[in-house]
């Protein structure tokens, strides 16, 4: 099963942006869990667009003014959802933020 | 007129649907294909047993027949080719695969911990407990939730879709999470039987179906996970509830207090099995939420006389409760044992504390505790006040009702007592 592990955090998880991840991505590289995924750039670096009648509209800043901000992605692929959710608990973002665990649709 | 054959098949019902279901979702890993090939084998049953007479292991043949079943059905899609090798499979090996998850030997219990998987909202965790363990149809379990038939089908389907699409195991977790997986089956468990036991709504008072399914399942839990002192401290709870079922409504269907109910009517038998698993689960020295519980029920339920009751002991219980895990509710039944064991002003102390909080607001317990602290201390007036703010807020007709009759019990003895102020 693949999942997208979506880390999510409100303003103060900029405090932790140089943190890195504690060596969680070097041990579920190792662990062969790992496929892939990155950190993201704050939310006002970001462009949102939409394409509506055919005309292209942009906004500047991210899709949903929230509280909670999508800070970074990883995309893990493991037996079923006890360990997905072993794997995402061990991440350091877990205790500061939230992560929201997504399945990736099975094609 | 019920035949011998139907009551059997009704009896089998009860006590082997979970097993047949967990079985076949064991084999298929098809949720659905699962149960309707359990119906099917029920169906067939009543049709087979009139012929043949009841099978000696009825549960084993009702297995079989739903096996067979799933194998016809998935060998007539063509889609199902690859499936049905892994069944065969699965089938072949069935013999040795009791081994190869040690301890855990019963499909039910794999089916209990998947139902009550914490990445399922709660309500969809009973309800799909209902539905695939105790064999409730839809429109059971749609009236017990007070929610329309079709609204509960798109909530059981869509937990059921959770299950595959976000992969969640068919099995019981290993032992390292078992000590945060075990409370929400023990918490699913408890609500089906509160459910059963006390209607959270309109006028039926106790649904018997319920509560027994709940004990039931208790007991599977046991007998799977004898070493968890909280397992056997939740079905003690139940049992010594349970036990007094009889008693807690008279012939109008009417609630009767624990003080009033005829003794003589509770199940002596449940009592006593009740008291000797508690006493079993507490000697493992890991009390939990459950088995204080189950002690604060115990106390009531051996207690020959009302008077006889250990209210000192059932306030210190109330405190170790609240504690363990601290909620508002707690606090008003301490309140209450407290008033009991050390007087009304003492009890009446601690229910107005928890007033000022506002945590109860509109939870008619409250104002009903206070109306019988203030009513022991003659407070009379507040007493009546009280009362009705109780009535107003009560959920049930019989709840209404026992209220009213304890508000016009006040209001005839303050005109007997004070006349000269009406």
């Amino acid at each position: 099963m693949k999942y997208v592990l979506l880390i999510c955090g409100d303003e103060s998880a900029a405090e932790h942006a140089e943190d890195g991840c504690g060596g969680w991505s070097e041990t579920m590289a190792e662990r062969g869990v790992l496929r892939g995924g990155a950190g993201l750039r704050p939310p006002g670096d970001a462009t949102t667009l939409r394409v509506r009648e055919g005309e292209v509209l942009l906004s500047d800043g991210p899709f949903a003014e929230t509280k909670e901000q999508l800070g970074g992605f990883c995309l893990i692929e493991c037996a079923d959802l006890d360990e997905a959710i072993e794997i995402a608990a061990a991440h350091p973002a877990a205790a500061y933020g939230t992560i929201e665990i997504r399945p990736l649709t099975e094609l | 007129m019920t035949s011998p054959v139907e009551a059997a098949v009704d009896r089998a019902f009860r006590e082997e649907w979970g097993q047949v279901v967990a079985t076949l979702i064991r084999w298929t890993g098809d949720w659905d294909l699962a149960e309707e090939c359990a119906q099917d084998a029920f169906a067939q049953a009543l049709r087979t047993w009139r012929r043949d007479g009841v099978p000696r292991r009825p549960g084993a043949w009702l297995t079989t027949a739903a096996r067979n079943r799933a194998v016809d059905r998935l060998r007539r899609a063509a889609t199902g080719a690859a499936k049905l090798r892994e069944v065969a499979d699965v089938l072949a090996a069935r013999d040795g695969d009791a081994a190869d998850e040690p301890g855990v030997p019963d499909d039910r219990l794999r089916l209990i911990f998947t139902c009550c998987h914490p990445a399922l909202a709660l309500e969809a965790r009973v309800a799909l407990t209902l539905r695939t363990l105790a064999g409730l149809t839809t429109a059971e379990i749609a009236r017990a939730f007070l929610v329309g038939e079709q609204a509960m089908a798109k909530r059981l389907a869509r937990a059921k879709q959770k299950i595959r699409h976000a992969a969640i195991p068919y099995r019981v977790p290993p032992a390292h999470l078992l000590p945060e997986r075990l409370p929400a089956v023990l918490a699913v468990l408890y609500l089906l039987f509160n459910e059963g036991y006390s209607a959270t709504a309109g006028a039926g008072l106790v649904r018997h179906d319920l509560a027994s399914e709940a004990i039931r399942l208790a007991r599977v839990l046991v007998r799977l996970m004898p070493e968890e002192p909280e397992a056997a401290g939740l079905l003690a709870l139940m049992l010594l509830h349970h036990a007094r079922r009889a008693a807690r409504l008279d012939d109008a269907g009417d609630l009767v207090v624990l003080e009033d109910q005829d003794r003589g009517r509770w199940d002596a038998g449940r009592i006593a099995e009740g008291v000797a698993l508690l006493d079993g689960a507490l000697r493992r020295g890991r009390p939990g939420p459950y088995q204080v519980q189950a002690a604060i029920a115990a106390c009531h339920a051996t207690a020959a006389r009302p008077e006889d009751t250990d209210w000192a002991q059932i306030a210190v219980l109330y405190g170790r409760l609240a504690r363990l895990v601290p909620s508002p509710v707690v606090e008003l039944n301490r309140a209450v044992a407290v008033g009991m064991a050390h007087g009304p002003a003492a009890g009446l102390a601690l229910a107005d504390a928890l007033r000022e909080t506002g945590a109860l607001a509109g939870y008619h317990l409250l104002p009903a505790a206070r109306a019988d602290l203030l009513r022991r201390l003659g407070r009379t007036a507040e007493a009546a006040e009280a009362y009705r703010e109780a009535a107003g807020l009560a959920a049930t007709d019989a709840e209404r009702r026992y209220l009213a009759r304890r508000l016009a019990a006040l209001e005839q003895v303050s005109v007997r007592a004070v006349p000269d102020r009406r």
